[in-house]
């Protein structure tokens, strides 16, 4: 790890293909920052997306990475990062792949409490599939899916990460890209799950969850007598859901990763040429 | 004097059925014996019948027959669920002072041993060691000699103490004796014990204990039958090395944290079957447009839906050669005896590592759990050989980066194969997706790149049809006018039914087929016999009609999904009827 590496080392050479103005940019150059300012660099880092304009992330970002299946980057970074403690996992998804598809994997990523980062990019909406409703849409918000709104409330992706026993639970916005890079910050250094709900306006399909909407409401905690630490307060913070909040809502000091718990510490690459030594005691063990 | 004895004891699922037989496989294992065990079941924790069947001779046996020498009888409906196998002289043990065996009618014909195994055990020390009690007047059966019990009990509870070690072999000891007094009966039975050393396991072990020898380190699973009993052998070992198992929330997890460790570097495997395949399907295309290096175990049960979750099937065939989206390469590999399961899980991950592609390891339940016994030998860890493939570092990576010091995953070489990075190398920084993808693992809808990227990918699996051996295990007489083909579970069933039938001057040629993509070419077999048999455990024959697309010729069929494995003497039966009746093979 060196520490002259710069965040455009993460950059990749092929130019985004997201919209001009798209959320997407401000949330990825804050992971890219965040990431180097916390002394990574890509040859130690391993970036997960899922599928989505949000997962196209990887393609942009210039580290070992993997652009899976719809829904599934989570299971896949866990197996990353269990099968090389050393290395900087950071996964990303959209609020589709996260809550929806992937909503199952969520929870129990949660639960494990695997020491990696995972980045929302919400903007409310379906984007790569032209704008139909999202699990994070307004119950009133109109697109080609739900003509007359989805008549459902949102989910709460903050409030399911508490339910679930999340250690690290934090909310961003693209635009403010110094409180976001530091938010990400905090997430990677985190030990333990390091979840980190963005919210990425997509300029193209959604235009109630506009980059004004946010700038308007969001109330950032930092500015506020909030303490992380302090659980109760957190879940009000979470369940009163009259604000947008940005900032670290709730940071558990005493998480204990998985790893550590399970005592995952080596890097799995590594294996004898042949069968290890006392193998024949396998077989021994069926006498 | 028979030495070819088959033993059972059934009752309630719940009556320690499985633990009590296998204390008896193992104490014949222990005195030398071969054994081979396979187990009744149905689909629930307690109620229902279950039995733990053993057949055991000095000689090595491949297969179960339908046949019952010695059953011990919990319940009344044991002697009615196996009444087909019992025969004129089979021994019934059973314990008439329960209430429920008040009114047993022991079959004419048949030896009935009422014996107070309760009542015994409770003089031994307590109820609970009834079926041990029944253990020992076995032994008394079959003269078999009691301090191999001995050795066994010790074993299994030895954790529990020395007094409960010596109540249960008290326990065995009034069996025996209560039988030899009680009864005069000069038994059929006299079961020799030898000086060979003998290890006793199944076919999961067999296979999770292969992917330990091979360097497997992470495992994810979900469980479910008959693949879950892998992920518990490994559990409790793969920490030992350095590996992991993670119980994941579904299959879909399951095998996305496989192919996350494997991108990671590590020797990484899956296990599952049937419903849980289909939900991995999903993933299968990523894996291999990825060029992931990943085993995916596949132990069959019957379909479809969740179809008979206890019961066998080999109908899996045609979701392992073409499950997926898209066109996936891949190989598919599927042992045919509970040692190959050992050796083929070795192989799958040499290929994996090898070609960069996932591999089907496809068992089926009777492989999963039949216990047999084995010279340890058979398991020559020394003869274990890893190879990772072309698998580059520091020293080397400069080979493989563009002219702007790029590392090339996908880099399209002439045998298909391109290297691998492991995350944390120098340089190597790379990207991989399931999108098509030029050299760089970027996103790609070039037609050019996307043609040379899908051949690069078929070429590996061309490459290794060149590279690797894919014959098929043969046994029998070379010449035989009649060919049986094989796959899976079936060949141990078969070799026996050969001996039944060279018997009746029959002579066979078998040809049991482990790899199922790439195969064997079988067409100068075929040619060179008259009649040519498929056999397999499922409705349609799927491989009996890869085999005709291969060669363009009508095979024979023996087909059996009545959820239960082929049996020696009935297959014995079929491929008589087939050679009499071609093309008109018993379903
Ligand atoms: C299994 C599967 N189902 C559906 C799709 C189609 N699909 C691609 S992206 C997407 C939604 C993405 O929405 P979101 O996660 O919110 O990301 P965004 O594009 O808004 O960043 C869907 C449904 C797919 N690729 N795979
Ligand atoms: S569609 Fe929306 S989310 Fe997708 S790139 Fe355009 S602005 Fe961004």
């Amino acid at each position: 790890m060196s520490s002259d590496v710069r965040f455009v080392d993460f950059k990749s050479d092929k130019q985004p293909t997201w919209c001009p103005g798209c959320g997407d940019f401000g949330t990825m150059n804050g992971m890219m920052k965040a990431l180097a300012e916390t002394g990574n660099d890509p040859d130690n880092t391993f970036v997960v997306a899922g599928i989505g304009c949000s997962g196209k992330i990887g393609t942009y970002m210039h580290s070992y990475a993997l652009h899976g299946v719809h829904g599934r980057a989570l299971p896949v970074g866990t197996g990353v990062k269990l099968a090389n403690p050393d290395l900087e996992v950071m996964v990303a998804g959209g609020d589709g792949d996260g809550y929806s598809i992937g909503s199952g994997h969520f929870i129990h990523a949660v639960r494990r409490n695997v020491d990696m980062s995972y980045v929302v990019m919400d903007n409310r909406i379906y984007g790569l599939t032209k704008g139909q409703a999202s699990p994070t849409s307004r119950e009133d918000f109109e697109t080609s899916t739900s003509p007359d709104g989805t008549n459902m409330p949102p989910v709460n992706p903050l409030a399911l990460a508490l339910a679930a026993g999340a250690t690290f639970i934090a909310q961003s916005f693209s635009s403010d890209s110094q409180r976001h890079t530091e938010i990400v910050k905090q997430a990677i250094e985190h030990d333990g799950f390091g979840f980190v709900n963005t919210y990425s306006p997509c300029v193209t399909f959604n235009d109630v969850d506009t980059y004004d909407y946010f700038r308007d409401t969001i109330v950032d905690l930092g500015e506020e007598d909030h303490d992380p630490h302090d659980r109760e307060a957190a879940k009000r913070k979470i369940l009163e859901g009259d604000k947008e909040y940005m900032g670290v809502i709730y940071q558990d000091d005493d998480s204990v990763p998985f790893e550590e718990r399970e005592g995952v510490d080596q890097n799995m690459s590594e294996i004898p040429d042949g069968a290890p030594d006392d193998a024949m005691d396998l077989v021994r063990e069926f006498y | 004097m028979p030495d070819d004895l088959n033993w059972a004891i059934g009752g309630e699922a719940g009556d320690g059925i499985a633990s009590t037989g296998k204390i008896f496989a193992q104490a014949l294992s222990r005195a030398g014996r071969h054994v081979l065990t396979s187990k009744d079941f149905a689909s629930r924790i307690r109620g229902g019948y279950t039995a733990y069947k053993v057949r055991t001779s000095v000689d090595r046996v491949e297969s179960v027959v339908d046949r019952l020498d010695v059953l011990i009888a919990l319940t009344e409906r044991t002697i009615d669920e196996n009444m087909d196998e019992l025969h004129e002289g089979s021994v019934i043990i059973y314990d008439g002072d329960r209430t429920t065996m008040q009114d047993l009618e022991i079959p004419e014909g048949m030896i009935g041993l009422d014996v107070p195994l309760k009542g015994l055990a409770e003089d031994a020390g307590g109820a609970i060691m009834a079926n041990v009690v029944a253990l020992g007047a076995a032994c008394a059966v079959a003269d078999f000699p009691i301090e191999n019990l001995d050795e066994s009990l010790t074993k299994r509870f030895k954790d529990k103490g020395s007094a409960i070690v010596e109540n249960n072999k008290e326990a065995a000891r009034l069996g025996q004796e209560y039988v030899e007094e009680e009864y005069d009966y000069d038994f059929d039975y006299d079961l020799e014990t030898t000086d060979n050393d003998y290890v006793l396991l199944n076919g999961n072990e067999a296979l999770g204990m292969g992917a330990l020898a091979a360097g497997c380190r992470f495992y994810a699973g979900y469980p479910i039958t008959p693949a879950t009993s892998i992920m518990e052998y490994l559990i409790g070992r793969i920490d030992d090395y350095g590996g992991k198992v993670v119980q994941a929330e579904d299959e879909l997890s399951a095998i996305n944290m496989a192919l996350g460790a494997a991108r990671a570097g590590a020797r990484s495997m899956t296990a599952t079957s049937g419903a849980g395949i289909d939900l991995m399907t999903e993933t299968f295309g990523l894996v291999a447009q990825s060029e992931t290096p990943l085993v995916i175990t596949d132990v069959q049960r019957s379909g479809p839906s969740t179809g008979m979750p206890t019961k066998q099937e080999q109908g899996d065939l045609n979701m392992a050669l073409y499950g997926g989206h898209g066109e996936v390469p891949r190989f598919v590999v599927a042992p045919t005896t509970v040692s190959q399961c050992f050796w083929k899980a070795i192989e799958a991950f040499n290929l994996a590592e090898k070609y960069s592609t996932p591999v089907f390891l496809v068992s089926d339940l009777a492989l999963s759990v039949t216990e047999q016994t084995f010279e340890p030998s058979t398991f020559d860890m020394d003869a274990v050989e890893i190879d990772r493939g072309k698998v580059v570092d520091e020293e080397d990576i400069d080979t493989w980066l563009d002219e702007q010091g790029r590392f090339q995953p996908h880099f399209p070489t002439a045998d298909g194969v391109s290297p691998r990075a492991f995350p944390g190398t120098e340089d190597g920084a790379h990207m991989t997706t399931g999108l098509e993808h030029d050299a760089l693992g970027r996103r790609t809808e070039d037609q050019e790149i996307r043609v040379e990227q899908v051949d690069k990918r078929e070429r590996k699996v061309q490459t290794a049809r060149e590279q690797e051996d894919w014959s098929p295990r043969e046994f029998g007489e070379p010449d035989a006018d009649t060919l049986v083909i094989s796959w899976g579970s079936n060949e141990g069933a078969i070799r026996e039914g050969m001996d039944i039938l060279e018997e009746e001057g029959i002579d066979i040629r078998l040809l049991s087929v482990p790899y199922l993509h790439p195969r064997p070419d079988l067409s100068d077999a075929i040619e060179a016999a008259e009649t040519t048999i498929v056999v397999e455990c499922n409705a349609t024959g799927q491989f009996a009609d890869l085999i005709e697309h291969d060669v363009l010729e009508r095979v024979n069929r023996i087909n059996k999904y009545t959820g239960v494995r082929f049996k020696a003497d009935e297959l014995a039966e079929d491929i008589e009827d087939a050679i009499a009746e071609p093309q008109e093979a018993a379903q």
